[in-house]
């Protein structure tokens, strides 16, 4: 049964970024021809493909480890409800206060409305991914509070007036001389002699953020795991800037994905180990941020957690795609993802890119509003070898394009044409006459091998860039019948 | 050992060369060759596109047509892999609980070519020769889903005559995937050029494969091209015999009549 019928809400339309205003197959077409992209593409996800490779063939026991963040997930997604429970009890003991939102709209409200009690018209943010599925900076902006972020990479999106196309390195489709371009052009007193030198692009960022950190009194983060157990949240991070945020300013809100939580503070040790070398290709992580509720004189005074639904249990419903919530956005899958690698972040029109993005979008949206996501991939399963929970995406992406083809209505001319083809192949006797009827395509060859590259849709979708061989006069199974006298 | 050959739907259909080369393969290492003639299709095809339910009644002739069979080979990973790891599933889904188990039953007797050689018939030298530079691209399904590994190399090694080159970036998928070929035809075509571009870095006459479908697409690029590189399936390699060598062969396989 999918999540429709059970009638659970999935993400609204008009608020946020889960949904893009082409199909993949068109936003692809662009980006493929955009052959700085391609080369900057490549160049990345090929650097942090081998470095993860190495780090993860040195832990003799991946394998073990991978099934321990795999059960642990499963298990917690089963008891979910239970364990948010005890997450709110143990966040309100220590001084922090629970928000509970529905959707991306409601979240967007809260944390609106928390901010501007405070009296402040800006906040900083720590990367997060929540934050940039319910539209936040929009939302905020739209009520005249301005939010910086201070990833390097998401600043670099920021200041550019781009959007994220990975959810770990945003900007993974610009190069250096494009960041610098960005700086020149946006950042406020930069040095007019800026060089793409990294350490001195570093430098100008650091010069840039180090003010805002200073003058904030509110941050936003999201989280990476929250431990009912205790209480206590989790951000991982690699340059600083998030902890800067976490214990600068007065006030912190983080804004976490229901899924995000685990049981036990003993589970944080399965994933700290498989989320850097799966992520970054580090042993371990640079900056990890672990927190419960406030401590008086210590770091900020208030905090505030909004749990976000936006579709989350519509997803739990569905017993084949709920694995997708195992996710901990390491985004192994996208570097190694081919598809991901020729078109692109942006193509798949969602915050969520990449394979995970496939599977993930369009359960978060409901399937018809993301319908040519699961079919954005080759099923070549290169994202399910690496991913460190064992998510199976090609079968998640398998099962949505059945769901999307049962929720229509009208049989189109594909679903007619796969209809036949079923009758045939499933009668020996249609099936054969099936086979002539294909062998006749030999005659528009004229006796060459091959069948003219000019051929009517959807046939030319092939054609047009491969040659298609000629069909062959006889089948193998009459071949064979003829010499067995069959 | 009598083996029941699932010739698969698309080799049956356009490239019957492939089925025969396995046939003659099969009785060249002493076995008897059986085809059923009730067979068609494993039902990836509709299982892949989002068509499970039309995908039942295919999986259920596939099971008539081959009950009984003491062992089922295929040149095919991709087939061989649906044959594991979908069938039981989608009749499963469908409620249809005993085809389920048939299917199941029917999938522990089947095997790629290439794991039945070298894993049940113990073999890696099948006493072929094809004197040509030839480079393997493993295909995704036998590479992940079967787990194939070297085989098909080892079985390769053993080729009289053939120099086997390395292919650069080999796991990397060639931009096939059944129906993404046609509905992401441009992603698709990317995947496809960088795929052709490491295998005419390797200077090699044929590029070799486990799956016909595959190599439809990479063959299909590289003649577009001209590019005089071709490609040929893995059993009419290991079909191919010097005493079938015509004085015309080029890179043809030789595979005896
Ligand atoms: S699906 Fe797996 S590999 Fe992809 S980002 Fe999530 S955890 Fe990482």
């Amino acid at each position: 049964m999918t999540a429709v019928f059970l009638g659970i809400p999935t993400a609204p339309r008009g608020v946020g970024h889960l949904r893009g205003d082409l199909s993949f197959p068109d936003a692809a077409r662009d980006s493929l021809r955009d052959g700085q992209l391609r080369a900057n593409l490549g160049h990345a996800t090929a650097t942090i493909r081998g470095k993860r490779a190495a780090v993860v063939g040195e832990v003799p026991d991946w394998a073990e480890l991978r099934e321990a963040g795999r059960a642990i997930k499963a298990a917690t997604m089963a008891r979910l409800d239970e364990h948010l429970i005890a997450l709110e009890e143990q966040v309100t003991a220590r001084g922090g206060t629970v928000h509970w939102a529905s959707d991306a709209t409601e979240a967007n409200e809260i944390v609106t409305r928390l901010v501007q009690a405070t009296g402040t018209d800006e906040v900083v943010k720590v990367k997060s991914m929540a934050t940039q599925e319910i539209g936040l900076n929009e939302a905020l902006e739209a009520a005249g509070i301005a939010a910086h972020e201070t990833d390097l990479a998401e600043l670099i999106v920021q200041l550019g007036e781009d959007t994220p196309s990975h959810i770990l390195v945003p900007a993974i489709h610009k190069n250096r001389a494009e960041i610098r371009e960005i700086f020149l052009r946006t950042m406020p007193g930069v040095d007019p002699g800026l060089t793409d030198d990294p350490r001195k692009l570093a430098m100008a960022a650091r010069a840039h953020l180090r003010e805002r950190f200073l003058r904030a009194r509110v941050a936003i983060s999201g989280a990476n795991f929250a431990v009912a157990e205790t209480g206590t949240l989790a951000v991982v991070e690699s340059e600083g800037n998030g902890r800067m945020c976490l214990t600068l300013p007065q006030t912190l809100i983080t804004v976490m994905g229901i899924e995000k939580v685990v049981p036990t503070w003993r589970d944080l040790e399965v994933f700290l180990q498989l989320l850097p070398r799966s992520s970054t290709g580090e042993r371990m992580n640079p900056y990890t941020s672990l927190w419960a509720g406030v401590t008086p004189g210590d770091g900020p005074q208030e905090f505030h957690l909004v749990l976000v639904d936006n579709g989350r249990t519509a997803v739990l419903a569905d017993e084949v795609g709920r694995e997708a919530l195992h996710c901990i956005r390491c985004s192994a899958c996208l570097n190694v993802c081919p598809v991901y690698e020729r078109a692109g972040g942006h193509a798949y029109g969602s915050v969520y890119p990449g394979p995970i993005g496939a599977v993930l979008s369009p359960q978060l949206t409901g399937i018809e509003d993301n319908a040519s996501l699961p079919y954005a991939s080759s099923l070549c399963g290169a994202c399910y070898d690496v991913c460190p929970v064992a998510i199976d995406i090609p079968s998640i992406l398998v099962h949505l394009r059945a769901e999307h083809v049962e929720a229509q209505q009208h049989a189109g001319p594909e679903a007619l044409a796969f209809r036949a083809l079923s009758k045939a192949m499933s009668n020996p006797r249609l099936w054969r006459l099936a086979q002539k009827a294909a062998g006749l395509g030999r005659f528009l060859a004229w006796g060459r091998p091959t069948l003219p590259a000019a051929l009517p849709p959807p046939a030319s979708r092939w054609t047009r860039t491969r040659d298609l061989p000629t069909p062959p006069k006889e089948t193998f199974t009459q071949a064979w019948a003829r010499e067995h006298g069959g | 050992m009598k083996v029941a050959l699932f010739a698969t739907c698309l080799v049956d259909t356009m490239v019957p060369q492939v089925a025969m080369a396995t046939a003659r393969l099969l009785e060249r290492l002493g076995h008897e060759v059986v085809v059923p003639p009730g067979q068609s299709c494993c039902g990836q095809m509709h299982v892949n596109t989002g068509y499970r339910r039309e995908a039942v009644p295919i999986v259920a002739n596939h099971v008539r047509a081959f009950a009984g069979a003491e062992a089922v080979v295929a040149p095919s990973g991709s087939c061989v892999a649906s044959i594991h790891h979908q069938q039981a599933a989608v009749a499963r889904r469908a409620g249809e609980h005993a085809l389920a188990e048939e299917a199941a039953a029917l999938a522990d007797r089947t095997w790629e070519l290439s794991q039945f050689l070298v894993d049940v018939l113990g073999v890696t030298d099948v006493g072929a020769y094809y004197p040509h530079r030839v480079t393997y691209h493993p295909t995704c399904h036998s590479l992940r889903m079967l787990k194939v590994a070297d085989r098909p190399l080892q079985l390769l090694r053993a080729v009289r005559g053939l120099d086997l080159v390395e292919l650069p970036a080999a796991d990397q998928c060639c931009g096939f995937g059944g129906t993404f070929a046609v509905k992401n035809a441009e992603t698709s075509t990317a995947m496809l050029t960088d795929k052709m571009a490491n295998v005419l870095s390797t200077h090699a006459e044929v590029c070799t494969a486990g799956d016909a479908s595959c190599l439809m697409h990479i063959g299909g690029g590289l003649s577009r091209l001209r590019s005089g590189t071709r490609t040929v399936h893995l059993a009419e390699i290991l079909a191919s015999t010097e005493e079938a060598v015509t004085p015309h062969q080029s890179t043809t396989p030789a595979v005896p009549a």
